[in-house]
């Protein structure tokens, strides 16, 4: 399988990266990834149902990480996490530690609505809110920033840019999200969550409701952001996080099986159910 | 005759059985429709919505019904609707998987289905045996009652099809619940909460038993709510049983003008709803 992994690090590599195959070194970035996110023994709970059993595995600011594996595996789940999504569900419950910045977003003292402007989600399916285009990316910023008028069509166009969704919208930014086609309404998303300026953007599967048009230009988009960013990328696709992705975590059955640079995992992974599912050979 | 055959009988059998029980109802309502045209619409003349309700044997019409009942409904709308709209958002909202909202839920379908004149005998005792009197606002509070659970119901059915999916992405962004339910939830539900209220006003427009018991009757003009106040239902239900024929063609007119506004407001509703599909 060919990867086109976009850059990777040499020098001062993570703990779990491996040294780097030699043909790759022309794309070699400058700079060593730092952690942004460190993940220790996450547990979870739907009720008594344990689906994630003790997971750990550092995020590095400014790549790309896809968490791949069959259905149920969890690994929307752990993204859940991240963000404290859950906790819209009483019978839902997480327990271990996700250190940001240094702080534990899973501690109670944690306000989660000043996490959620840090960490911003776009989930499987476009949900637009039903209200115009610009209403749509002003109201995240509403929620934090008192802006005048002008700055905040400034803010929209610039979140709208981002997202490459500004060209097609900038005449009709009155006009209802839901009009939009799918794959503008995902970019819609997408610019809804970078206009709060994040500092960690997770993907629950942002593409498999779309076409294959839509489908790359999304992750071109990933690819433009992932200089900014912190992302994390739930897919079913592996083509997709062999494209998109710096690192992936395989998971299966609530447990991480294996994580390392996108190129390893997917040319000489150090597990054999690893192996067998980038092979296609279950899962 | 082959097993085929048999299916194919049996699906033109059901279909004839179905297009006859549609026909059926379909032909009462036009019956009913039918007779309040031709004996009220002789009675609709500009008196009918000018003059008070006269005595027997001379002219008048029906201002002061019509305008007791739009005041009492009126009352009834603007209490009910703020109590039910917010129950239903706790229902819907607020309350997932706890036990006192389905106790809540369960004696809101109770008073849905309580017959009305049960909350008439209620409110009269309540409020019209203390003021000692029957008032505008006993019967504009009887209405209100019923008002509450049928904007319960559907303010929590409405607010229930919106999808969690965007309950969760505003969530995402970190709106807090309360900003959730009013910018998203509502906004999503508006068609099917307006639909709701006008269901609501006309389920109470035509109700007659709790007026009986609260508003009773006022032959004069009156627009003071702590005295009796004169409306429709109850004229109609007065008029109709006099042996004068006048009183009879005003009950026929009156009748056939609450039917004209209750049918009105259901296709409005109606079409209210019809444009949230648009916003799928």
């Amino acid at each position: 399988m060919t990867v086109l992994s976009p850059a990777r690090p040499t020098d001062a590599l993570p703990p779990l990266a491996r040294p780097v195959v030699p043909t790759d070194r022309t794309q070699v970035s400058v700079t060593a990834p730092t952690t942004k996110v460190e993940i220790r023994d996450v547990r979870f709970y739907y009720k008594k149902f344990e689906a994630l059993k003790g997971i750990s595995l550092p995020l590095y600011d400014r790549r790309v990480t896809a968490f791949i594996g069959p259905s149920g595996c969890g690994k929307s789940t752990l993204l859940r996490v991240l963000n404290r999504i859950y906790t819209l569900y009483p019978e839902q419950r997480a327990t271990g530690e996700v250190v940001i910045d240094g702080r534990n977003i899973l501690s109670p003292d944690y306000d989660v609505n000043l996490l959620r402007a840090k960490v911003g989600m776009v989930f499987q399916k476009p949900t637009p809110f039903p209200m115009s285009i610009y209403d749509n990316i002003a109201f995240g910023i509403r929620l934090y920033e008192k802006l005048a008028p002008a700055e905040l069509d400034m803010r929209v166009e610039e979140a709208l840019q981002r997202a490459a969704l500004w060209n097609e919208v900038k005449d009709k930014l009155r006009q209802n999200g839901l009009g939009l086609s799918g794959g503008q309404q995902q970019r819609l998303c997408i610019a809804r969550a970078i206009a709060l300026k994040p500092e960690i953007l997770l993907l629950d599967e942002p593409a498999s409701a779309l076409d294959p048009i839509s489908t790359s230009k999304i992750e071109e988009l990933i690819h433009e952001l992932r200089s900014d960013y912190c992302i994390t990328i739930v897919t079913h696709n592996m083509q997709q996080a062999a494209r998109t992705a710096d690192y992936t975590a395989f998971m299966y059955l609530g447990e991480l099986i294996e994580y390392d640079e996108t190129a390893k995992i997917f040319t000489k992974p150090g597990k054999k159910q690893t192996e067998d599912y980038v092979t296609g050979r279950f899962g | 005759m082959t097993l085929y055959q048999r299916r194919q009988a049996l699906n033109r059998l059901v279909l004839c059985l179905a297009l006859a029980a549609t026909a059926t109802g379909l032909f009462w309502l036009g019956t009913i429709l039918w007779t309040l045209l031709t004996h009220g619409v002789s009675a609709l003349t500009a008196d009918l919505f000018t003059k008070m309700t006269p005595p027997p044997g001379s002219q008048g019409g029906l201002l002061n019904a019509i305008y007791g009942s739009v005041i009492m409904t009126a009352i009834a709308t603007a209490v009910g609707t703020p109590v039910g709209i917010l129950a239903g958002t706790y229902l819907a909202e607020y309350s997932r998987g706890s036990r006192l909202a389905e106790v809540i839920r369960f004696v809101n379908d109770i008073l849905l289905s309580a017959p009305s004149i049960i909350i008439g005998l209620f409110v009269y005792e309540v409020v019209v045996l203390r003021f000692g009197h029957f008032s505008g606002w006993a019967g504009a509070a009887a209405l209100a009652i019923i008002v509450i659970p049928v904007v319960v119901r559907t303010t929590e059915d409405m607010l229930r099809l919106v999808p969690d999916s965007l309950r969760e992405a505003a969530a995402a962004l970190g709106a807090p619940k309360w900003h959730s339910i009013v910018q998203i939830s509502y906004r999503a539900a508006l068609q099917g909460l307006l639909t709701g209220v006008m269901l609501a006003v006309a389920r109470i427009s035509g109700e007659t038993a709790p007026l009986l018991f609260t508003a009773l009757n006022n032959q004069f003009w009156s627009t003071d709510l702590n005295g009796p106040m004169a409306n429709l239902p109850v004229v109609i239900f007065q008029f109709a049983l006099s042996p004068y024929v006048d009183w009879q063609a005003l009950a026929w007119g009156g009748a056939l003008l609450i039917t004209a506004v209750i049918l009105t407001l259901n296709i409005a509703a109606r079409v209210v709803a019809s444009w949230s599909s648009v916003k799928k």
